[in-house]
């Protein structure tokens, strides 16, 4: 028994290594949202130059759709663009764009003039007004909104073929199956 | 020469660093006073370990504008912080609440200490009561001894 006692410092030792090792494989910058299950903040954004509409969360009401946070400075949102391309292209979900803080009011449309534009509707969000009522906290960001106006799922970083098949599309799925079912 | 020392300590004095833009600035000086407050216990969720205070990243800019627009529509510095955890969780406060899911943060040093201070009774009290324990060598052991010397003097 007094043997069995100079082995708890070791097995401290070992319970403390376990968690600090896995705390170095995790990321500090992916927070859980707190935003998770809760009604979509209220916000509603000027369109970007050129454009007619703006998007408020009104549009968000009565379907189930990705709301992406994006801007022409972040490098990121030019990666993730192509395959929000591609979902725009196989007509699975309607995507809405907030673009965050464009220094210059032009970028944000030149950009999409150049690479295309993904989005049913864009909203100008220069001050960061609807991006921290998201609590957002970089770009890109993508929310998944059922049809009661409900934040599901928070994606950070850019969306991928890899994210959209084993994170994205089971998620939109089975929000599509429950609110039939409802 | 005094001059001269006297403008080089001023150019070199310390310039307390935080990043608040003039332009940023409520003419109110209650209200700037408050806002300042609130900023240096909310952390940059850019650069996370310092507050929007300090920060220059731009989503900290925008904290602070918001903070301070809030405060010029009347709320309580309690409303402005609640709004932004609201958003971002208790991690945006640099001061962690005490609550259910903080308890092991804030718990853990003093419930270490304990540990160390009760190993370190038990240990000094196992140690007197080793020294009163008598000491000396018993008849077989001494001659065990006698013999190990006599071989060591050959």
């Amino acid at each position: 028994m007094r043997r069995l006692a100079y082995l708890v410092p070791l097995a401290v030792f070992a319970v403390v290594a376990v968690y600090l090792a896995l705390g170095l494989g995790m990321d500090p910058r992916s927070l859980p949202s707190v935003l998770i299950n809760k009604p979509v903040p209220e916000f509603a954004l000027k369109p970007i130059k050129g454009y007619e509409r703006g998007f408020t969360s009104e549009d968000l009401k009565g379907k189930i759709s990705l709301v992406n946070i994006f801007g022409s400075w972040c490098i990121a949102c030019r990666i993730e663009h192509p395959f929000l391309m591609e979902l725009k292209k196989r007509g699975t979900i309607p995507i809405y764009g907030i673009d965050w803080r464009e220094e210059d009011p032009i970028a944000g449309p030149k950009w999409l003039a150049q690479f295309g534009d993904p989005y049913t509707l864009i909203g100008d969000d220069p001050e960061s007004k609807a991006a921290i009522a998201f609590g957002v906290t970089g770009a890109p960001e993508t929310f998944i909104v059922d049809e009661t106006g409900t934040i599901r799922y928070k994606q950070v970083g850019p969306i991928t073929a890899d994210v959209w098949e084993e994170t994205l599309k089971p998620l939109i799925d089975e929000l599509r199956r429950r609110s039939k079912a409802g | 020469m005094r001059f001269v020392i006297i403008m080089l300590l001023v150019a070199l004095a310390p310039i307390p660093a935080a990043a608040v833009n003039p332009s940023e600035v409520l003419a109110d000086p209650v209200l700037e006073a408050r806002a300042r407050e609130i900023s240096k216990d909310l952390r940059c969720l850019v650069c996370q370990n310092q507050s929007i205070d300090d920060s220059d990243a731009s989503l900290a800019r925008d904290l602070r504008v918001l903070v301070r627009e809030r405060l010029t529509a009347g709320d309580s510095n309690e409303q402005v912080v609640a709004y932004v955890v609201s958003r971002y969780g208790d991690f945006v406060l640099l001061n962690p609440p005490f609550k259910g899911t903080t308890y092991v943060l804030w718990l853990a040093p003093a419930g270490i200490a304990l540990i160390g201070i009760v190993a370190v009774v038990v240990f000094f009290r196992r140690r007197q009561g080793a020294a009163v324990a008598p000491a000396g060598l018993s008849t077989e052991e001494q001659d065990r001894l006698a013999n190990l010397m006599e071989d060591e003097d050959r």
